[in-house]
């Protein structure tokens, strides 16, 4: 009876992941430290994912607790579309730099920075959607990572309890302030990345303060 | 490659030795090749004879501590800016000390290959490296190996004393040396030595110490009479002196003192009588050193014009605690001192707090510690809870009134968390806007907590009922407990709850007296001392004291010492419930700092058998008084 029960639960999960039961990556799964993360953040024209664009993406390696700083990721795109009101929270100009590669040139250098690595975002769903349109407009298809959010794990963290009034959604300065992690380079892509990384870390440590954790986990 | 990150780690970089050394330029290039480690907390970065890493390694944030099996001891504490692990740079050989994270710590890993050319290079960088390592044969745990370079850590001389961990570090001597010659009579040294208010005086011979008169050769040698005060240095002073190098540290001076029963020892440039004299050390400056002194320690808090000058102090505050604790000096004394010394630190960071303020506050306030700080039962580093009560103030003002005292309690427990409070995990801080209120905002709350008894209600004011003021005005604290006593008084029903919240908490032991220890989570196997024990004494005595309108005593055992001289029937069980109370909170801490956490979970296997049976005689005690409670306030005899 019990074994039977434990089976099938087992199945619901493995169903509710999208995946089969013999799956290759699974030991892997159980194992964060050998999985290679990429944090990601992308500096926008604006919020519209059809008429805006992404100015620039700053995306960090981590793996196994450690993130090289010659790993990382940072790329200012050319832009057609720009607008004026969002330069002021990223401080990007138009003409800021100089050299730069064009939309389809950016996004085939993050491919293959990226490869099959798990994305760790702050309100992932944001940036993926962005860089997703943008590999539709130049004829790439979408991103098929797994991918994790700070936001939603931020909220594992908190205590269950009815005396603690939890919020909709918690952004990344509050993430900061908790964790005191500094909020020097807050709103450039790399910054907002490696903000997004150490908070990933904490967030890791406090689960497993409670529970050992495995990566299979934080995807429920 | 060059990126916004290499910049920051360059930023940080530069203000510290060897890196402050180099070029902007260099450091930039460097950074640019550093990998960024987060290590847990109590995590391996390396171990004693593990082969060396190619980095060595910079904390960013928070604590490495270093220390060799050999002694099992804490050797060195690095902490921001230190850097450690460099033997991989030096020599070819295993590490010989473990590293260990003392807190969470955010670590810059440096490749050997990409800094050695510049240790090569620049002068300045090499000396600082071979200087360190110079430097740590000074380690008094090392003398057997002196003369090799033992010691992985680098000894930031000068740079940073006061932040490591007290007997290891270089002695602070006075250098203003007060001196006379061997032909100065008695009684122009007495007058000397009185006018620069010290206690002994160098006699010098082309600056070379030829001996020392101390407060006592005056008084052993010319008050008795034995010589006239107008005899000279030469006849009274003791000679030859013992002579000890500058750089000494603390343990090093106390040995010295203890060994030759002195009081004083001349420090000179190369620690022989043949050298000049560079400085003296008392004893008192060894005792000041040491930190074992609360009143110094004190000081040094109100001296304090940053959050982050207290921190250091309350390391030596908790090395104070291990000491109560280790010469067995009563419960009550050390967790009054101790709370005295914990309490001066809040109240100095509340004080920055309001300079941090563009203006004084606007209406008079208490700031409140709740749960076991507000009971003054809290030695080790928790969790911070508490609360603000303001002046009513007129309904145009209350926006403003309230904001300012959210600002000022943002930075107070941004302070505090500095010093080493962690955030409240349920938000129970003053910062929150649930827990900033007006007195006639507090009334209104309390009253609904009391005549509404659900489960949060009645847990909310077990957290807020032990409430005591930190800093601020005690008239609107007063005012607010003589509300909650009659809004009690008058709604008997609140004592129900309030009992069955008391008798709710697990029990210690099961059927067979064994001890109940926890199922399942991270504390699998161990026992939880602050639910299963310290907790029901809390929550009883609480209840107890309340029901006798007792004002102003929030600490547990004091109140079990009220509640004996209240019914003396009940005398023996609640000094009973005292003893174990002080008995039980003894555990917890020496569990705490032995673990450096907070003591709630103990490992039995650790424990002696004394100790186990000691443990369970308490358990005794709380379900003697459990029942006790029961009968007095069975929900039929209120109602």
């Amino acid at each position: 009876m019990m074994i039977n029960f434990i089976e099938k639960s087992k199945t619901i999960l493995f169903d509710l992941l999208g995946k089969s039961e013999k799956s290759s990556d699974e030991e892997l799964l159980n194992d964060i430290d050998a999985v290679r993360f990429v944090v990601l953040d992308t500096e926008t024209t604006g919020f519209d994912y059809t008429t805006d664009r992404i100015l620039c993406i700053g995306a960090i390696v981590l793996q196994n607790n450690t993130i090289p700083i010659n790993g990382s990721f940072e790329v200012y795109i050319q832009q057609e579309h720009y607008d004026q009101a969002t330069a002021k929270i990223h401080g990007i100009l138009k003409e800021f730099v100089i050299d730069r590669p064009t939309e389809l040139e950016a996004l085939q250098q993050f491919l293959d920075f990226l490869g099959d690595s798990i994305i760790i975002a702050h309100h992932t769903i944001f940036d993926i959607t962005m860089i997703n349109k943008a590999l539709e407009r130049n004829g790439l298809p979408e991103l098929k990572n797994k991918t994790l959010d700070t936001a939603v794990l931020y909220k594992k963290t908190l205590l269950v309890s009815n005396l603690l009034e939890r919020k909709e959604n918690y952004s990344l300065d509050e993430l900061a302030d908790k964790f005191d992690i500094s909020k020097k380079d807050r709103h450039t892509a790399m910054g907002d990345a490696y903000i997004t990384a150490i908070a990933f870390l904490k967030i890791l440590n406090k689960l497993r303060e409670r529970k050992e954790i495995t990566l299979r986990q934080l995807f429920k | 490659m060059k990126n916004t990150i290499s910049h920051r780690v360059a930023d940080f970089l530069k203000n510290f030795p060897p890196f402050s050394f180099l070029h902007q330029k260099d450091i930039e290039v460097i950074s640019e090749q550093i990998s960024i480690i987060y290590k847990e907390k109590d995590s391996v970065i390396f171990a004693e004879n593990e082969e060396t890493h190619s980095s060595f390694y910079v904390v960013h944030k928070g604590a490495v501590a270093l220390r060799t099996s050999l002694e099992n001891d804490i050797l060195d504490m690095c902490d921001e800016g230190d850097i450690f692990g460099l033997r991989p740079l030096i020599a070819n050989e295993n590490y010989k000390m473990e590293a260990r994270t003392h807190e969470e710590s955010i670590l810059y890993a440096i490749p050997i290959a990409i800094f050695k050319p510049y240790a090569l290079e620049n002068r300045a960088v090499g000396n600082f490296l071979i200087e360190s390592f110079a430097s740590n044969t000074h380690n008094p745990y090392s003398k057997s190996h002196s003369g090799k370079l033992y010691g992985e850590t680098i000894d930031l001389e000068g740079l940073d004393t006061g932040r490591k961990l007290l007997d290891l570090q270089p002695v602070k001597y006075s250098k203003k040396l007060i001196t006379c010659y061997s032909n100065t009579i008695a009684k122009d040294i007495a007058e000397t030595m009185t006018k620069k208010n010290v206690g002994a005086i160098l006699v010098i011979e082309d600056s070379l110490p030829i001996g020392i008169i101390t407060d006592k050769d005056l008084r052993n040698k010319i008050v008795t009479g034995e010589f006239p005060i107008t005899t000279t240095a030469a006849s009274i002073m003791t000679t030859p002196v013992i002579t000890y190098p500058k750089k000494m540290t603390v343990t090093q001076a106390q040995m010295a003192m203890m060994k030759s029963n002195i009081s004083h020892l001349c420090l000179t440039k190369d620690g022989t009588p043949n050298s000049k004299a560079v400085g003296i050390l008392s004893k008192h400056d060894v005792m000041v050193e040491l930190g074992n002194n609360p009143a110094v320690l004190i000081k040094a808090v109100k001296r304090a014009k940053k959050a982050k000058q207290i921190k250091p102090i309350r390391a030596n505050i908790m090395q104070l605690l291990q000491g109560y604790l280790d010469q067995n000096i009563p419960m009550t004394l050390t967790s009054k001192i101790i709370t005295e010394l914990n309490d001066a630190c809040i109240k100095q960071v509340i004080e920055i707090s309001l300079k941090k303020m563009k203006t004084p506050p606007p209406v008079k306030f208490g700031w409140l510690a709740l749960g076991s700080q507000g009971r003054s039962e809290q030695l080790l580093h928790t969790d911070q809870d508490n609360a603000l009560v303001y002046e009513d103030v007129p309904e145009d003002l209350k926006e403003k009134t309230k904001n300012y005292f959210l600002e000022f309690a943002k930075h107070v427990n941004k302070g505090l968390f500095e010093i080493g409070y962690d955030y409240c995990p349920a938000e129970m801080m003053a910062s929150n806007p649930k827990w900033c209120l007006s007195l006639g905002e507090w009334e209104s709350q309390v009253h609904h907590w009391i005549t509404n008894p659900g489960k949060n209600e009645v847990l909310l004011s077990f957290i807020f009922f032990d409430y005591s003021l930190s800093y601020g005005d005690s008239e609107l604290v007063n005012k607010l407990s003589e509300f909650i006593f009659e809004n009690i008084k008058a709604n008997p029903v609140f004592y129900i709850h309030l009992v069955s919240g008391a008798l709710q908490s697990p029990s210690p032991t099961g059927f067979f007296r064994q001890f109940l220890v926890e199922q399942d989570g991270a504390h699998k196997d161990f026992f939880d001392i602050k639910r299963r024990a310290l907790m029901p004494l809390t929550d009883a005595a609480r209840v107890l004291i309340l029901s006798h309108s007792v004002k102003s005593i929030s600490n547990t055992p004091e109140r079990f010492e009220k509640l004996a001289e209240l019914e003396p029937n009940n005398k023996e069980l609640y000094l009973a419930c005292s003893y174990s109370y002080k008995a039980l909170l003894k555990f917890r801490t020496k569990q705490g700092l032995l673990h450096n956490d907070s003591g709630q979970f103990i490992a039995l296997e650790a424990l002696s058998k004394l100790e186990k049976i000691k443990l369970k005689r308490t358990f005794k005690t709380i379900k003697e008084l459990q029942e006790v409670i029961t009968i007095r306030f069975n929900p039929s005899n209120i109602l």
